[in-house]
């Protein structure tokens, strides 16, 4: 019986988990070295996962520590998105009603850490809920609500006017807050 | 998982640039340094009487 080694299932998740490095850091430099040290501190920690639950949460979870205490420790060098691209946002998007992936990439970086980690994960990675809520550390409550508020600030800044109100999610949000703190 | 409310349009749209914002950082080729390193590890773990 071959036993598969889980450091080889490591590989597998490298491209995702820098491109999760990349957009949460906004810069590939800075998130090549914090993917490299996530490897790094994985392998010597290999014995703590267990094989067969679900490495790429693990992973992310390494990764994202890594960001946030480097975060503390360096009170963010990285140049203010907001200045350099401002006269790009003012222009309304889409002549043609679509919406420019550069645009949107521009508005993404605006959002706060946390709400783009919260879309990171459930809106582009495919990450459910709870397994967003498992790698942060958090209630699934507080990741709905992130990732809205991530929506609604991207509906602002991308100048999408929206039929139906988001407010509409509020209370399904609120309802999952009270109820689903206990939840993990 | 209850199916929440119906998203806008422009949620819809926001949903999309997310997937396509990150599966193109997904398919950018992985820099030779982290192959490297797992070479680095796998060969440096042999040492310590890992086994393998």
């Amino acid at each position: 019986m071959t036993q598969l080694d889980p450091r080889d299932e490591l590989i597998e998740h490298l491209p995702t988990l820098r491109a999760f490095a990349m957009n949460l850091t906004r810069d590939a430099s800075t998130a090549d070295d914090m993917v490299q040290d996530a490897i790094e501190k994985a392998w010597r920690n290999f014995d703590k996962y267990t094989p067969g639950t679900n490495m790429r949460a693990w992973l992310f979870t390494i990764l994202r520590n890594t960001y946030y205490s480097s975060r503390r420790k360096t009170k963010r060098e990285v140049a203010d998105p907001e200045g350099v691209f401002a006269d790009k946002m003012s222009e309304k998007p889409a002549h043609d009603g679509r919406l420019q992936l550069d645009e949107f990439r521009v508005a993404f970086a605006q959002l706060p850490d946390e709400q783009r980690e919260a879309l990171l994960l459930v809106g582009a990675s495919g990450f459910s809920y709870e397994e967003a809520a498992e790698t942060c550390g958090v209630a699934i409550g507080t990741i709905k609500s992130r990732a809205n508020r991530g929506r609604k600030r991207l509906t602002e800044l991308l100048h999408l006017s929206d039929d139906d109100p988001l407010e509409m999610t509020d209370p399904s949000t609120m309802a999952v807050v009270v109820n689903g703190s206990g939840a993990f | 998982m209850a199916s929440e409310q119906k998203p806008s349009k422009s949620q819809e749209l926001i949903e999309q640039n997310l997937k396509r914002v990150f599966q193109e950082s997904v398919d950018e080729e992985l820099p030779d340094r982290f192959k490297d390193l797992l070479a680095r590890l796998k060969s440096s773990e042999g040492q310590d009487g890992t086994p393998k």
